[in-house]
C-alpha cells in the first residue's frame, strides 16, 4: 500500500480541504490592498456621495431613510463582486499557470476541488461583507434586524457567485475572458438588483422585468435581513438562491468530471 | 507484479489528431523503464493519461493492479509525476508548494512539513525554501518537481524529460538520486531524448512513435540486435575521395571521415585499409552511443518510403 497517513478517506478529504482552503485565504490577504481595501472605499464613496450628499435630497426610501435603504445592497454588491472576483481569477491563474495539474494529479475528487475553491470565494467574499459593513454602519445609526437571515443570504450569496466564477475560470481562455462577465452581465444586473432604489418606483412592465434578475431577490433578502423590509417574499427570495445554488455547483461538477477546459 | 498495465490505449484529440493508436505496455514492479520517441510520437500523451491529466479516447490502464477508471484516487496515490513543463505557482514560496502537495494527498501538516524538509534537503534545496518558485535556476527547478512528486512516497514515479535544460553536473547528480530512489524500490517511467541517459539508468525500454509501440525489451537485449556502429575519424590529412571493402563511408569532409563499422567487420580492418592507403588515424570516437543507433534506424525506418 501507499504511504497513507491518514486512517480514513475523510480525514485525508479534511486535510485537503483545509489545504486548498488556507491557500485560497492566504492568497486574498497576501494582496489585501487589491481585495480588501478598494470595496472599503467604495463603500465610503457610495455613503458618502449617494447616502449623505444625494440622499439627503431624496428622503426615504421603503419607509427609512435613503442612506439606511442603500445599505444592504451596498454590503451585497461587495460580496457579489468579491466571491465572483476570488474564484475566477484564482482558478484561471491556476490554469494559465498549469498548477491546475498538481490537483488532476492527486486523489482529490472533483467536488472537493470545487468545495475548496468556492470555499475560499466565500471567505473573501464574507470578509469583505464584513469590512464594508463596518464602514456603512460608520455612516448610519441601523441595528441588524435578524442577524441569522443576514448571515445565511451573505453565505448563499457568495457561495452563488464564487461557483460562479469558478465555472467562468473553467471557460476561460484568455485574461479578458474573466472580465467580459463581471463587466457585461454582473454589473449591470447588480445595479438593476434594487441596491438604489425600490422596485415599486418602476412602471409595472419593467417591474416585472426586474424579477427576472436573480439578483435582486438576494439584495432583497439581504434588506430584509437587515432593515425587516423586501420587495420580494421572503420564502421566494431564499427558494430562488438555494435553486441556483445547486444548479450551478451541479454545472460546475459536470465541467470538473468532464475536465473541460483543464484536460485535453 | 506489475506496476502499470496498459491495455490498447488510443487518444484522438478533439480536431482530430490521433496520438496513441492503441498502445499495450507492460512495466514490472521495480523497473527502471524508458519510454523514447521523437517528438510527437505519443510519449507525452500517455504518461498524461496515467496521471490523469488527459482524457483517453478508449483503453485501460491499471497501476498496481487497480483500474484507474474504477478506482482513481487509489491509482493517484500509487503515482509521482514530474512533468515536462514547469507547473507550479511561481509566486508561491519552494515549502509551501511542496506541502501543498502533500496536503491534496491528505498528509498532516506537521509530517508534510517533514517529509519536505527531508525531500528538499536531499534534492539540494532547503536553503531555498523561502524562495519564490519563479526565482529558482531552471535546475532547481526541475528538482522542486522531484520533491514535490515523491512527496507522498509514490511507488511509481513517471518523470517526463526531467534532466532537460539542466547542466550536465547537476544531471549527474539527478540520475544518482533516481537511481537511489529506484535501489529503494520505487518503479520508474522515464522519458528522455538524452539515450545516453536511458542506456545508463535503464534496465528495459519501450520506444514509441506515430502512437505505436514499435520495438521494447531489455536494454542490452535490444542493443545486441544493433549489427553496427557509426565511427567518427580525425585524419592526418584530407583525402580526395575513399573507397573502403567491406565499409560503408558515411561522409568526408576535408579530415573528419564518418564510416558505418559492422559488429563483423571490426576495427582492425578498418584502420588496416586506411594504412594501406597511407592514411593516418589522429582520433576515433562513436558519432552516437548504441541505444540512439538503434532508435534513429527504428524510427527513420518507418519514415523511410518503401
Amino acid at each position: 500500500m501507499p504511504a497513507s497517513p491518514t486512517d480514513t478517506r475523510l480525514a485525508r478529504y479534511r486535510v485537503a480541504f483545509a489545504t486548498i482552503l488556507r491557500k485560497e485565504i492566504r492568497r486574498f490577504l497576501r494582496i489585501w490592498t487589491q481585495t480588501l481595501l478598494p470595496p472599503a472605499i467604495t463603500t465610503t464613496l457610495y455613503m458618502l456621495i449617494f447616502g449623505n450628499l444625494i440622499g439627503e435630497r431624496i428622503g426615504t426610501m421603503g419607509g427609512y431613510a435613503y442612506i439606511d435603504f442603500i445599505v444592504p445592497g451596498v454590503i451585497m454588491l461587495a460580496v457579489i463582486t468579491s466571491s465572483y472576483a476570488n474564484t475566477v481569477s484564482s482558478f484561471y491563474g491556476t490554469k494559465f499557470q498549469r498548477y491546475i495539474e498538481e490537483l488532476l494529479v492527486s486523489p482529490v475528487p472533483n467536488w472537493l476541488i470545487l468545495a475548496g475553491y468556492v470555499g475560499g470565494g466565500v471567505a473573501r467574499g464574507l470578509g469583505v461583507g464584513c469590512v464594508v459593513t463596518l464602514v456603512a454602519f460608520a455612516f448610519t445609526d441601523l441595528a441588524i434586524h435578524n442577524a441569522f437571515l443576514t448571515l445565511l443570504v451573505a453565505l448563499l450569496t457568495a457561495t452563488l457567485f464564487s461557483t460562479g466564477g469558478l465555472i467562468n475560470a473553467i471557460y476561460a481562455d484568455s485574461f479578458d475572458d474573466i472580465s467580459i462577465v463581471p463587466t457585461f452581465v454582473l454589473t449591470p444586473l447588480t445595479y438593476l438588483g434594487g441596491i438604489f432604489y425600490s422596485i415599486d418606483l418602476l412602471p409595472g412592465f419593467w417591474q416585472s422585468v426586474s424579477l427576472a434578475n436573480p439578483i435582486l431577490y438576494m439584495i432583497n433578502a439581504f434588506r430584509h435581513g437587515i432593515l425587516g423590509v423586501s420587495d420580494i417574499d421572503l420564502a421566494t427570495a431564499l427558494g430562488i438562491i438555494v435553486l441556483f445554488v445547486a444548479g450551478l455547483a451541479g454545472w460546475a461538477l459536470i465541467l470538473l468530471r468532464k475536465g473541460t477546459g483543464i484536460k485535453s | 507484479m506489475q506496476a502499470l498495465a496498459i491495455n490498447n490505449l488510443r487518444k484522438t484529440y478533439k480536431g482530430g489528431v490521433v496520438a496513441l493508436r492503441g498502445i499495450d505496455l507492460e512495466v514490472e514492479q521495480g523497473e527502471f523503464f524508458a519510454l523514447l520517441g521523437p517528438n510527437g510520437a505519443g510519449k507525452s500523451t500517455a504518461i498524461g493519461i496515467i496521471a490523469s491529466l488527459v482524457n483517453k479516447t478508449s483503453g485501460r490502464v491499471a497501476v498496481f493492479g487497480h483500474d484507474l477508471d474504477a478506482e482513481p484516487e487509489r491509482v493517484k496515490q500509487f503515482i509521482g509525476l514530474v512533468p515536462q513543463e514547469f507547473n507550479f505557482n511561481q509566486f508561491e514560496a519552494v515549502l509551501d508548494i511542496v506541502v501543498n502537495q502533500a496536503g491534496y494527498y491528505g498528509i498532516g501538516r506537521r509530517l508534510a512539513m517533514e517529509r519536505a524538509e527531508q525531500r528538499l534537503r536531499q534534492l539540494g534545496l532547503w536553503e531555498k525554501r523561502r524562495e519564490r518558485s519563479r526565482n529558482l535556476s531552471g535546475g532547481m527547478k526541475r528538482r522542486l518537481m522531484i520533491a514535490r512528486a515523491l512527496i507522498h512516497d509514490p511507488r511509481l514515479l513517471i518523470l517526463d524529460e526531467p534532466t532537460a535544460g539542466v547542466d550536465i553536473e547537476i544531471r549527474r547528480s539527478m540520475w544518482q538520486f533516481m537511481r537511489e530512489t529506484n535501489r529503494q524500490g520505487t518503479t520508474i517511467i522515464l522519458t528522455t531524448h538524452y539515450l545516453e541517459e536511458a542506456e545508463s539508468l535503464c534496465r528495459t525500454v519501450a520506444i514509441i512513435d506515430g502512437g505505436r509501440i514499435v520495438e521494447r525489451g531489455d536494454v542490452n537485449r535490444l542493443l545486441a540486435s544493433v549489427q553496427s556502429e557509426t565511427f567518427v575519424l580525425n585524419l592526418d590529412g584530407a583525402p580526395p575521395a575513399l573507397d573502403l571493402p567491406g565499409y560503408r563511408v558515411v561522409a568526408l569532409d576535408g579530415d573528419v571521415l564518418e564510416v558505418e563499422v559492422d559488429k563483423a567487420s571490426g576495427l582492425n580492418g578498418l584502420f588496416e585499409a586506411l594504412s594501406e592507403r597511407g592514411i593516418e588515424v589522429l582520433s576515433l570516437r562513436n558519432k552516437s552511443n548504441r541505444l540512439e543507433e538503434l532508435f534513429v534506424r527504428l524510427v527513420d525506418g518507418r519514415r523511410t518510403p518503401n
